[in-house]
């Protein structure tokens, strides 16, 4: 693809041609996110939003590594983020070596599982507050059919992050396990038949000619999860709002709430940052694996 | 055991898998429509009512009532035109970046995929701050920009991809005929990568149709879309479940078209970058 002429076209013409994205990218992320940048330094209540901010230094950043809730909000991150990237993991790359292969109506169950990953994260957070509701939700009336006493899934400081944990892992296995069978179909047919006529058992195969081959695939698929979950605000937003008190209160939540609740719009864009500048460095192992499977 | 009587079992144990796979997938959004359908009384008694006479009575209310209409016509309006848009303009940049060497080419493309990663909540203080000083908050315009803006980085990723997978030669023949560079994407470069386009559309306008949190904070009572409109029936009326996931369940319905009718471009859109490197 590289090798192709492209001698002869006008370079004016490509920057022509990539100005309205450059004009919609620079106007609507590049100059807010900067204008987020210099705000981090700035003290601006929301309510004298017409007032002109303060200017404060660091202090934003100072009072953020002090703060309870910032710390809060960091450890129910990590505890989120890790908990959902490791059982989708697991669980959605056991799913797709079970189902692997041609297996009659497959694609019509690939189909299904498509689902909660189009549904909307408002409705995805709706839909499981109902299901968790602790008298007319059906998770507690299947747990009582088994003898088990009503959980307050929501409202349990010891439960909740649980819940949103089991909610997000519904949502998203599925997308592990697409990524992960798209990553096996790719996996030469000859190699592991040459590797089971040699004699290797199925676990042999297993560890030593498929997992290798879509150990990139894995990679991504966890980098990709993990910014994802790192990002992941909305159905949290909607299910608990970050509580009972912050234990559910993720940081892009903790942003959020800083900013329209606390209405300190200074000290939510230094959580902006940070927040940020975690996704950076996330992304950047996508990139650097991305950017050399394109030289490739 | 014989072998086929074991590769039997094997067979039936994956089916086993699949099908829990499909109730664990399918329970809550069965849940969902069937609470939708049911009378108020029905949909909370225990044990459950599994079996019961469906009413359309709280999508009439829904309908009808409150101003479903307005925030339906608004999401309508916000996602179609900006899946327009953004199409349109990432497919002229993701043109250029395919088909041209030029200085600066490659932190472009590595900056849009930075881009691709930033998260809507990290942009709602400084375009709040922005939209305030232009007075585009409250209006669809902002609302329109700001998805665009969010969406055009994998647009132009994902139809990068398709354009490099064209042969040259047809756009190099055309180029000899002396048609201008806009004249050959139009007419030669386009047709051929429709199918990258209906991936980019689905997944622009699923992203500006479910989008809530920016949509919140830069909408007003007139403006607001669908997913801000459920969220703040829940905190109003707490109870009134039979309307709450109706509203959820209409929210829904493009994800069930898409699902249904475009898997194959679905997938495409979800694996492209991971699978293909």
């Amino acid at each position: 693809m590289s090798s192709h002429g492209i001698a002869g076209r006008k370079p004016l013409n490509a920057y022509l041609f990539l100005l309205p994205a450059f004009a919609v990218l620079a106007g609507v992320l590049l100059i807010p996110i900067v204008n987020g940048l210099r705000l981090s330094f700035f003290d601006w209540p929301l309510r004298n939003i017409s007032k002109a901010p303060v200017f404060v230094g660091f202090r934003n950043y100072v009072e953020l590594f002090r703060s309870e809730f910032f710390r809060a909000s960091i450890r129910a991150t990590l505890i989120f983020t890790l908990s959902v990237v490791s059982i989708e993991l697991v669980v959605g790359t056991a799913i797709a070596l079970v189902l692997e292969g041609d297996i009659p109506g497959l694609r019509f169950f690939r189909t299904l599982y498509v689902l909660p990953i189009m549904i909307a994260p408002v409705v995805v957070g709706v839909v499981w507050r109902f299901m968790y509701h602790p008298s007319y939700g059906k998770i507690n009336f299947f747990l009582g059919q088994m003898g088990i006493n009503p959980v307050g899934w929501l409202s349990d400081p010891e439960v909740a992050m649980k819940a949103v944990i089991i909610a997000d892992v519904w949502q998203w296995t599925p997308f592990v396990f697409l990524l992960v069978l798209a990553g096996l179909q790719g996996v030469p047919k000859d190699l592991s038949e040459a590797a089971r006529v040699d004699g290797a058992n199925y676990t042999q195969t297993l560890l030593f000619v498929k997992l290798p081959h879509i150990s990139s695939v894995l990679g991504l698929t966890a980098v990709l999860r993990l910014i994802d979950s790192f990002r992941s605000l909305v159905v949290i937003f909607n299910m608990t709002f970050g509580g009972p008190g912050v234990t559910t209160e993720v940081l892009s939540l903790h942003l959020y709430k800083t900013a329209f609740i606390s209405q300190r719009l200074g000290l939510s864009s230094a959580i902006a940052v940070i927040l940020l500048l975690l996704i950076f460095a996330l992304s950047f192992v996508l990139i650097v694996r991305g950017v050399r499977g394109e030289k490739r | 055991m014989t072998i086929r009587q074991k590769n039997a079992l094997l067979l039936a144990a994956k089916y086993v898998v699949i099908i829990v796979g499909a109730l664990f997938v399918l329970f809550p959004i069965y849940e969902m429509i069937t609470t939708s359908l049911k009378y108020e009384v029905d949909a909370f008694k225990i044990p459950p009512q599994w079996i019961f006479k469906p009413t359309f009575a709280n999508y009439r209310e829904v309908l009808f009532q409150s101003n479903f209409a307005r925030f339906f016509a608004n999401s309508i309006i916000v996602a179609v035109v900006s899946t327009v848009v953004s199409v349109a303009v990432g497919a002229l940049a993701a043109y250029a970046l395919a088909r041209w060497r030029f200085r600066g080419r490659t932190p472009v493309v590595v900056g849009t995929l930075l881009l691709r990663m930033i998260p809507p909540v990290i942009l709602v203080v400084p375009v709040f701050v922005l939209f305030n000083n232009l007075g585009l908050t409250n209006g669809r315009i902002g609302l329109i920009l700001v998805y665009t803006a969010l969406t055009l980085p994998f647009n132009v990723w994902v139809l990068r991809t398709f354009i490099l997978e064209l042969p040259y030669e047809l756009e190099e023949s055309a180029i000899i005929d002396g048609c201008g560079d806009l004249t050959v994407f139009l007419r030669i470069v386009t047709p051929l990568i429709t199918p990258g386009m209906a991936v980019a559309s689905i997944f622009t306008f699923r992203i500006a149709w479910n989008e809530f949190i920016l949509s919140l904070v830069l909408t007003n009572r007139v403006t607001r879309t669908l997913p801000v409109a459920v969220s703040l029936f829940l905190t109003d009326t707490g109870t009134e479940w039979g309307k709450i996931t109706a509203i959820a369940t209409i929210i829904a319905i493009p994800a069930f078209v898409f699902t249904f009718t475009a898997a194959k471009s679905l997938i495409t859109g979800l694996t492209a970058g991971a699978v293909k490197g």
